[in-house]
């Protein structure tokens, strides 16, 4: 059922891990990672009701530091990165002359000339040429690194990651903001504490040496254990993320699809003079665009529209959908699709063709799930 | 968990547990690990014919959807509907909950099928 692969698989530094928590591995973007431990039902269900723990050291690290570093940011991301403060991230997009999506990514402010970007897994080698060779456009001599191997990232999260997390570090984790971060030491390891994820949930993603990792992953299962802190694979990974209709870059997003047209209008920095893809984006705000990401639930029962699938909307076809699950904790089969603008209002009835049938569905607004404001 | 020896399984990773020249199919332990949640199982109608290591139905998962294989030719006797209601009874019963019942058109082909012993052996590697 799943392919064999003669290809090496990159292992993170907490596979010993993995393996002896009884996960079942897949390869994902050139690496051997956890789907699942104990289910993929459960995993979800304890990151909306209590914590989960998540090794996503697979993704990339790619610094730029020196004089202009700031510039280079604003020359090939589309957010306006000077907005951000020292300690303080933005969600943003690495972005082609076209407008579309070279990756999506964090940006972390380590100092003032300093960012850390953190990218997708199979996307750092790309990533990585991209900007070593689009930013030195910008700053001719700016430093850029690839460091994804210094770096281990544990994600915590969950309603009661907080106070897990908080019986390990000093850090005074009540005063990180959302879309912060702070340096500290964490179950006595220098690292990083961001309040970020990818799952709709509130939470923390940690940031070490990997030779340090285990030592964490560790410390965190044992201090959660009483809270019911479960392991989580990719599966939760990929539902959790879907249900709080985050993009998923290589699904949803990718170097054919425009920030605009993915609704992410609020990661651009419109008031920014120059970026890579910017005539593009502001052209598609004033005009309009010819597709557009919604959210859609199936009405048909036992029905779930996934990636590739086609939309037809009174006989024609109007789009193709880029995601889609039956969703854990909503109990719904929902999903993203790329739509024509004049069938984007919540409350259009679709049809979606699942392998030859054709089932119904609804547009409706994003995100499905939203956190209830008292769970920080 | 253990593999019935009662049963014969494919290298798709289906069973039938035989009873004279009728046969209940099913997916294995392995399958069901594989997918992960079961959300839905789609399933021929009874009178329906099952070619030998063709598609007859589809499962789906919270995960991926993937294809039923028939491990012999035959004609849908019955269907199980309660799977319908509860799809995951074949995560937490693979080789109880049976999708398909067949009557075989061709015995002989259940010499091509593997024994609980060589099917371990198949997913051990």
């Amino acid at each position: 059922m799943t392919a064999p692969t003669d290809a090496p698989l990159k292992k993170t530094a907490l596979h010993a891990s993995h393996i002896a928590l009884g996960a079942r591995m897949v390869p994902f973007g050139g690496w051997d990672m956890p789907v699942q431990y104990s289910g993929l039902t459960e995993e979800h269900l304890a990151v909306r009701t209590g914590a989960g723990l998540f090794d996503v050291s697979h993704m990339g690290e790619i610094e730029i530091a020196g004089t202009g570093a700031l510039e280079a940011v604003q020359h090939i991301t589309s957010n306006d990165a000077a907005k951000l403060q020292v300690g303080q991230i933005q969600y943003s997009a690495l972005t082609t002359p076209d407008g579309t999506f070279v990756d999506d990514l964090l940006v972390y402010r380590f100092g003032p000339s300093h960012f850390l970007l953190v990218v997708n897994a199979g996307n750092i080698e790309k990533d990585y040429a991209w900007i070593a060779a689009r930013a030195k456009d910008a700053v001719p001599d700016i430093a850029t690194v690839n460091s994804s191997d210094r770096y281990a990232l544990i994600a915590i999260q969950g309603p009661k990651a907080q106070a897990i997390l908080q019986t390990l570090t000093a850090i005074a984790l009540p005063a990180i903001k959302y879309y912060w971060f702070a340096h500290g030491e964490i179950a006595g390891v220098r690292g990083t504490v961001s309040r970020t994820g990818y799952t709709g949930e509130d939470g923390f993603e940690i940031m070490v040496p990997p030779a340090m990792a285990a030592r964490v992953w560790d410390a965190l299962l044992q201090a959660g254990k009483a809270a019911g802190i479960l392991p989580c694979g990719l599966g939760a990974r990929d539902t959790l993320r879907l249900e709080s209709a985050m993009r998923l870059y290589g699904n949803d997003i990718d170097d054919t699809s425009t920030v605009v047209e993915a609704d992410l209008g609020w990661i651009v920095g419109w008031n920014k003079p120059a970026f890579l893809g910017r005539d593009v984006l502001h052209a598609q705000k004033a005009h309009g665009v010819k597709k557009v990401i919604v959210g859609f639930e199936m009405t048909t029962e036992r029905a779930i529209g996934r990636h590739g699938h086609h939309v037809f909307h009174d006989g024609h076809q109007v789009g193709i959908v880029t995601s889609g699950t039956q969703t854990p904790f909503l109990k719904k089969a929902l999903g993203m699709a790329y739509v024509s603008p004049a069938i984007a209002t919540p409350g259009t009835e679709v049809e979606i063709d699942i392998r030859g049938k054709r089932a119904n569905a609804v547009i409706v607004p994003l995100p499905f799930y939203k956190r209830p404001k008292a769970a920080k | 968990m253990s593999y019935p020896t009662d049963l014969k399984y494919t290298t798709d990773h289906e069973w039938i547990r035989l009873a004279g020249t009728t046969g209940d199919v099913g997916i294995t332990d392995f399958a069901q690990q594989q997918l992960g949640d079961v959300v839905y199982v789609e399933l021929p109608e009874p009178g329906a014919t099952l070619k030998q290591g063709q598609v007859f139905g589809t499962i789906e998962s919270v995960k991926a959807v993937s294809e039923l294989f028939a491990p012999v030719t035959g004609e849908v006797l019955e269907v199980n509907t309660s799977l319908k209601d509860a799809p995951d009874r074949v995560n937490s019963a693979p080789h109880e909950s049976w999708m398909v019942r067949v009557k075989l058109t061709n015995t002989s082909e259940v010499a091509a099928l593997l024994e609980a012993a060589a099917y371990q052996a198949l997913i051990a590697k």
